[in-house]
């Protein structure tokens, strides 16, 4: 049951991409309408799979799940930023994403999951993570839409992308708070999971790739952050680092796939 | 007689070329007096725009006119070699060169269709050659009717309604850079008329702050005050540049004012926020190495152009009505050559004499009562002998005219001075009268005949 409405979100999200791909190269608003609708039952359904899959059936964290709840994350502040702003040509770049996110779930060879005493502690530390990884996520798109919308303006090629693409100033700030939300996510994800490893390991620290890949990744969006505040790294350079900083989160999740299991076993 | 074109445009010619081409204002007498020393040609104009150089004319013979021009080109722009510029100049002679001014007038021809400002540049264009007396009958004639061939448009068609034009264009990417304008600052260099055209646009949409620099401090101040802004020194403007968002640039000079050292400073100094600079000025005035800077942005005039390019689509509708009024008025105009043909005027001027002498017969008679046959036939060979006589001069003088090359003069006085209309079928629109009124002062009308009295108005050139 799952898996069909599973399958059924997938094509629904697929189809939102399709048309916001093709909404890219047309003037007209109406595919990023018709869109933007579709996404909006496939995330419907998303939440109730995502809900089933929480709160009933398998006991226990697994990376799908987790997976499945940082696309959804992801989803949620897309239908946001888009009704807020009337931003739809931002599905063309987030809705990949969190497709590929989902799907990657459906591809993963099936884990175990996780039972243990301290679950709780566990959930706390997926959530966050997952939550730090969506704003930077956000941030990547818009260093990318930040790098293209440069180069158009830079070219002088005035196509039907540049008309759609947001200001530069715009892009900039997105990505910057993105960051901003992100960082304190991760922040507090790498801490409780940290704890969640003493609860479950025995140390905090035991410099699996997971771990390692997160704190570098840390460190990286610290020094952005920083750079940003007090040297001015900001509009193309912040676009190319937090494009950089990105590879980060998906080696941290390679790290946690390469892991086996996903969250810390004890 | 022979109405000529020749010139070059933003069709035919880059920005790189069509600078070099520019006379600066103070020159333009001496531009224009070398362009009369050219033999065979009567009448001259020079328009020229940030888009194009084009030289009107009156000439003797086409072909020779046309040398005569192209010479005159290459005299007067010595950087510019004859290989590198004949392959731009473009050459259009009588029908074709008047519908070629009239479309330009109209906007048509423009960069932007239905820009504003070109209607200025060809007022501007059209008194400096007046006040350098190279323009004549002709020319005159044709200017102002271009003039109100364009009004007609604007008013006649939608063609100018989106106001796209060169200024909007630079807002509408200024917008692509910076999503708030009222939080934005911009720095205006130069007095240039398009940049203050588009700094009067960025200040409709709410641009926070305006710093102005020019190299005269009265029109800074004077400049100040129009847009409410703050003046900078012109010295220390580089220095400032950091302060604005958005730099339009819009100068005499005829060197590069702004490098890209000044932006990389500036940009360094803004914490690597974006910089928006346009360069409006013909020669330009910022380095194009600027582009290389990293976020800085910088826009020349033909950058603009291929921006606008994306809303032509829309204004093309209207530019296909604009274009029918501009052949219909052409067709106007060339009758009116037509009747600068030293024969109808004669003829018309015997009708008119014939009309007056028989209404004051029938005044004078009726007033004398019965007359017997010989008195009656005395007082019609007085009338009729006063006549003839006052007509001898002036016919013989059309007559002798009519072989002569500045023989238009004589025929142009003969109709002002008579009253003489057009024949019926090419008369001309009461609009296009009350349009050419406000360009230049006309003598009065003459009360009793209004239409005949508009004829007479475009007779009289200037």
């Amino acid at each position: 049951m799952t898996v069909a409405f599973l399958q059924l979100t997938l094509g629904l999200y697929f189809i939102g991409i399709l048309l916001s791909l093709v909404y890219l190269l047309r003037r007209s608003d109406v595919l990023a309408r018709v869109a933007l609708a579709t996404t909006c039952i496939g995330f419907a359904i998303h939440t109730v799979v995502l809900a089933v899959q929480v709160f009933s059936g398998e006991v226990g964290v697994t990376f799908h799940k987790a997976l499945s709840f940082f696309s959804w994350s992801l989803i949620l502040v897309f239908l946001l930023v888009v009704i807020l702003q009337r931003l739809y040509v931002l599905g063309a770049f987030i809705l990949p994403i969190a497709f590929l996110s989902l799907v990657s779930t459906a591809v993963l060879p099936a884990e175990t999951p996780v039972l243990h005493p301290m679950l709780r502690a566990v959930w706390v530390h997926v959530t966050l993570s997952m939550l730090g990884a969506v704003g930077f996520a956000v941030a990547f798109v818009a260093g990318v839409m930040y790098l293209m919308q440069e180069r158009l303006l830079k070219s002088k090629q005035f196509n039907v992308l540049f008309f759609k693409l947001p200001p530069l100033d715009f892009l900039d700030t997105l990505n910057q708070r993105s960051m901003l939300l992100g960082f304190p996510f991760l922040t507090l994800g790498i801490l409780t999971g940290a704890i969640s490893a003493q609860l479950t390991l025995g140390s905090y620290v035991n410099w699996n790739p997971e771990q390692l890949w997160a704190l570098v990744t840390w460190v990286f969006y610290f020094v952005v952050l920083m750079g940003r505040v007090t040297v001015g790294w900001r509009a193309k350079k912040a676009a190319y680092l937090t494009i950089v900083g990105f590879a980060g989160v998906l080696l941290t999740f390679l790290g946690v796939v390469l892991k086996g299991n996903g969250i810390p076993v004890s | 007689m022979n109405i000529i074109l020749v010139g070059l445009s933003h069709k035919t010619a880059p920005v790189e070329l069509r600078e070099l081409l520019v006379v600066p204002d103070s020159r333009m007498g001496e531009a224009l007096n070398r362009l009369m020393d050219h033999e065979g040609i009567r009448e001259g104009m020079l328009l020229q725009t940030c888009n194009r150089v084009e030289v009107y004319a009156v000439v003797d013979h086409v072909e020779q006119g046309f040398s005569a021009i192209q010479e005159f080109f290459v005299d007067t722009h010595l950087s510019v070699s004859a290989e590198q510029l004949m392959p731009r100049l473009y050459c259009h002679a009588e029908d074709r060169a008047i519908m070629h001014l009239f479309r330009v007038a109209s906007s048509l021809d423009s960069l932007v269709v239905g820009e504003p400002q070109i209607l200025r540049q060809v007022k501007d264009s059209f008194q400096e050659a007046l006040t350098h007396n190279a323009t004549g009958v002709i020319l005159n004639k044709l200017i102002k009717k271009a003039i109100s061939v364009a009004k007609r448009v604007r008013t006649e068609t939608r063609i100018a309604e989106n106001a796209v034009s060169v200024s909007y264009a630079a807002v509408e990417l200024a917008k692509k850079v910076f999503s708030n304008l009222p939080s934005r600052t911009v720095m205006l260099v130069g007095a240039g008329e398009m940049a203050k055209l588009a700094a009067r646009h960025l200040v409709n949409h709410g641009v926070h702050e305006v710093l102005l620099t020019t190299r005269d401090p009265v029109r800074a101040s004077d400049m100040a005050a129009r847009f409410n802004g703050t003046s900078v020194p012109f010295e220390d403007f580089r220095a400032n540049m950091h302060r604005a968002d958005i730099v339009l640039c819009s100068t005499g000079a005829s060197h590069y004012l702004i490098g890209p050292d000044d932006v990389e400073r500036a940009v360094r100094a803004r914490w690597n926020q974006p910089i928006f600079l346009i360069d409006v000025s013909v020669p330009r005035n910022i380095d194009p190495d600027v582009r290389q800077v990293d976020n800085a942005f910088l826009f020349d005039i033909d950058d603009l152009e291929s921006h606008i390019e994306q809303n032509r689509e829309e204004r093309r509708l209207e530019a296909t009505r604009a274009e029918s009024i501009v052949k219909d008025e052409v067709e106007v105009i060339l009758k009116w050559l037509q009747s600068l043909k030293a024969t109808p005027t004669i003829i018309a001027l015997r009708r008119r004499a014939d009309a007056l002498k028989q209404a004051e017969l029938q005044k004078a008679l009726g007033r004398l009562g019965t007359l017997t046959p010989e008195q009656q036939e005395a007082v019609e060979g007085l009338a009729s002998g006063i006549v003839n006589k006052l007509l001898h001069g002036p016919l013989v003088a059309l007559k002798s005219a009519a072989q002569s090359s500045n023989g238009l003069v004589y025929i142009e006085a003969a109709r002002l001075f008579y009253d003489l209309s057009l024949p019926e079928h090419q008369s001309v629109t009461v609009e296009d009268v009350r349009d050419e009124t406000d360009v230049t002062t006309v003598p009065p009308a003459s009360k009793e005949e209004p239409e005949q009295d508009g004829i007479s108005r475009q007779a009289s050139g200037l």
